[in-house]
């Protein structure tokens, strides 16, 4: 593009441009300013009620000398690890599968979707009960003759965040599945073909040729199961409310818990601007690669 | 549809108010009371605030108070404010009642010569801030009730307990008979909680008080309170098998024989009514574990936000009016196990457990709790403190202790 050109550039569409006006202030008001102002007061000593007064860095020194915050960060990066590692994998060969061509495929797809349209807090007492060991799996099996059989993650303080994961991962994977599989028929029938000619097995086309090709799919979902990572919370307070004592504690619920149990805004914004860090440290490099690079035109 | 439905209803309210200034006002009134014995309470002041000519509008709100304070307070500062709400008197409503959003009742409370008849005198103050009364004591709670299943010990052929040591050496008992010894639900509050009563019952008031009113850490960190804190061990071995949430499902096992003993507020009494269990007979109470009879006067009390409406803040007049009346204290109190705030009241029909409360009440053994003395932030600290203590057995008794000194020492 010439210099010439440059004026018209901030002309044209104006229509749309005015158009999108509110949207841009919306973002900037209530995004970019609450976002701002949240860390403004981060830095004061608000208790129940905003006020302005600055105590420096003292509660970030306190959120990280609590053990509750400590075990919240310990169950995010377990429970992150796995959500994103299960529901990936889970999700891509779930997708492959249904991708063979099968019979009924519309009937699986709707099955394996199904549990997203259910909110968290519904999956969450869902697993609750499948979970409780007077009523769910364990009593089952012990019926069936096992006696011995034990199995009660909820209450136990040392696995209660993988069954929180279970609930998650049988809630999200569906979705994953369903982007995989747009993602995988994107793919051009010739490049199967073409693998075909060339006598490469099933298992090599996909893990060398598709993935690779289906890079954006990944990150759009690499980004969307991120998100749903740091802001989990629903999932938790259904399921266990925290508990036993404090082992199933995320960081969005102490932020709420600190904001409004504790009267204590200061605390619960200091949490909260932590979070926005970890979300930063996620999103920032992803936008640099998507639009950072290479300038389209 | 929605229009018509509009139109409909402004039409009924222009209507009513042509008929009159002897219309009723609907107030809305927010509260926590969810339980069936507390339910069956707060159904009392509604029907004497309706027997005015106004009309009480419910706005319960489930899940204990840790639930609904958040929204009733979000409602008042986001500039929605109900016609009255409940909160425990103390320092809950402080900071509202500093940003001037509540109501001052201090002319209705000289009318009605609330000093006089208010006792003990405690309750009021913890209503006054800056001299300026802010709200309505309805009914005396105290925390350290020890409630125990006559039936349970029963059937573990041991004699019920008469004070908390008795009780912790019949827990093997308990145990062998299939029972758990003691019931602590899992919500944080109930377990923090426990600990408070083992504090002022095995500690006594004075190292009550000087941990959580003077917030000595040196002394919560010492020998002192390290007893407390062997008694709390205690608590947590014989409470590791309680496998429920509410409170009230707590009471219920002790209710059904299936756990011996609950660490647990008046309010507890309530239920055991509901289930229709005679004090003495059934169960027994003990104040104070049996160890050190105080009562607590922590609470419940009703705030009043401040509205532009005339019509409501005059019906907030009456309420406020109505919920002090001597026929409505004696009706709510006994449905909800609690003790009237007023001196001057009949309470023929109390039983066993609330005459042990107002025995004690008379002779004035009085000390303030955790509400009063403590912001929400510290309890909530404590809450998350000792609901890992007990769900953690592997949690030293040391730590533990450790941690709860640098929570007082942090206190304001």
């Amino acid at each position: 593009m010439s210099k010439s050109e440059r004026p018209n550039q901030l002309f044209r569409n104006l229509n749309a441009k005015i158009a999108s006006i509110p949207m841009i202030l919306t973002a900037l008001v209530v995004f970019v300013g609450g976002t701002a102002w949240t860390v403004l007061y981060s830095f004061t000593n608000s208790k129940l009620l905003p006020r302005l007064n600055f105590v420096g860095l003292d509660q970030y020194y306190r959120l990280w000398s609590t053990p509750r915050w400590l075990v919240s960060i310990e169950n995010l990066l377990i429970y992150g690890v796995l959500s994103l590692v299960f529901s990936l994998v889970i999700g891509f060969v779930l997708a492959a599968l249904l991708d063979q061509k099968i019979r009924f495929e519309d009937t699986f797809r709707t099955i394996f979707l199904y549990p997203f349209a259910l909110s968290f807090i519904v999956t969450g007492l869902v697993w609750q009960w499948l979970l409780n060991p007077d009523f769910g799996i364990q009593h089952v099996v012990r019926d069936l003759g096992w006696e011995s059989f034990s199995f009660d993650p909820l209450y136990n303080s040392s696995i209660v965040i993988y069954g929180i994961s279970i609930a998650a991962l049988w809630q999200g994977t569906g979705l994953i599945m369903c982007l995989m599989l747009a993602g995988l028929r994107g793919i051009d029938e010739d490049i199967w073909k073409a693998a075909r000619v060339d006598g490469i097995p099933m298992w090599k086309t996909y893990l060398f040729i598709i993935i690779p090709m289906m890079r954006p799919v990944f990150i759009t979902t690499l980004v969307i199961i991120a998100s749903g990572i740091v802001k989990v919370y629903d999932l938790v307070v259904a399921q266990t409310s925290g508990g036993p004592g404090i082992a199933s504690e995320v960081p969005a619920k102490y932020v709420y818990d600190y904001m409004f149990f504790a009267q204590n805004l200061g605390q619960g914004f200091a949490a909260s601007t932590m979070m926005l860090l970890s979300v930063m440290i996620v999103i920032v490099p992803w936008a640099y690669l998507e639009f950072g690079g290479k300038k389209r035109v | 549809m929605r229009y018509k439905f509009l139109t409909a209803a402004f039409a009924a309210t222009v209507a009513l108010n042509f008929a009159g200034p002897a219309s009723a006002t609907d107030l809305e009134v927010t509260h926590w009371w969810t339980s069936g014995g507390e339910a069956a309470a707060v159904a009392e002041f509604a029907k004497a605030f309706d027997a005015t000519g106004n009309h009480w509008v419910d706005g319960a709100i489930a899940g204990s108070g840790g639930t609904a304070r958040p929204i009733m307070i979000s409602r008042i500062t986001g500039g929605d404010p109900m016609g009255a709400t409940q909160f425990n008197h103390g320092r809950q409503a402080e900071e509202l009642v500093q940003a001037g959003l509540m109501r001052d009742l201090t002319d209705i409370a000289t009318k009605g010569k609330w000093t006089e008849v208010v006792r003990p005198k405690s309750l009021l103050d913890s209503c006054t801030i800056d001299g300026k009364i802010y709200c309505v004591p309805v009914n005396i709670h105290s925390w350290q009730w020890l409630w125990l299943s006559n039936a349970a010990f029963e059937k573990a052929g041991v004699p019920v307990p008469k004070n908390w040591n008795e009780y912790v050496a019949a827990a093997p008992a308990l145990e062998k008979a299939g029972i758990i010894p003691l019931a602590v639900g899992g919500q944080p509050w109930q377990s923090s909680g426990a600990f408070d009563v083992l504090l002022a019952a095995v500690g006594g008031t004075d190292t009550f008080l000087k941990v959580y009113k003077d917030k000595d850490a040196t002394f919560a960190a010492g020998p002192e309170v390290a007893k407390v804190f062997k008694a709390a061990d205690d608590a947590r071995k014989m409470a590791k098998n309680t496998n429920v949430q509410d409170w009230n499902q707590a009471t219920n096992l002790v209710i059904t024989g299936k756990a011996g003993g609950q660490i647990m507020g008046d309010w507890a009494q309530g239920e055991f009514q509901v289930a229709g269990q005679t004090a003495g007979k059934d169960y027994t109470c003990l104040p104070g574990l049996g160890l050190n009879e105080v009562i607590a006067t922590g609470g419940d009390a009703f705030y009043f936000p401040l509205l532009k409406d005339a019509d409501k803040a005059k019906a907030q007049e009456v309420l406020a009016e109505t919920l002090l009346d001597p026929k409505t204290q004696v009706a709510f109190n006994l449905k909800k196990g609690s003790l009237p705030v007023r001196g001057d009241v009949d309470l023929q029909a109390a039983n066993d457990c609330m005459k042990k409360g107002l025995d004690i009440l008379a002779k004035g053994s009085v000390m303030p709790w955790t509400d009063q003395l403590l912001s929400q932030d510290t309890q909530k600290q404590k809450e998350d403190l000792f609901s890992e203590f007990f769900a953690k057995p592997d949690m030293t008794v040391e730590e533990a202790q450790k941690r709860f000194a640098d929570i007082v020492g942090s206190a304001d």
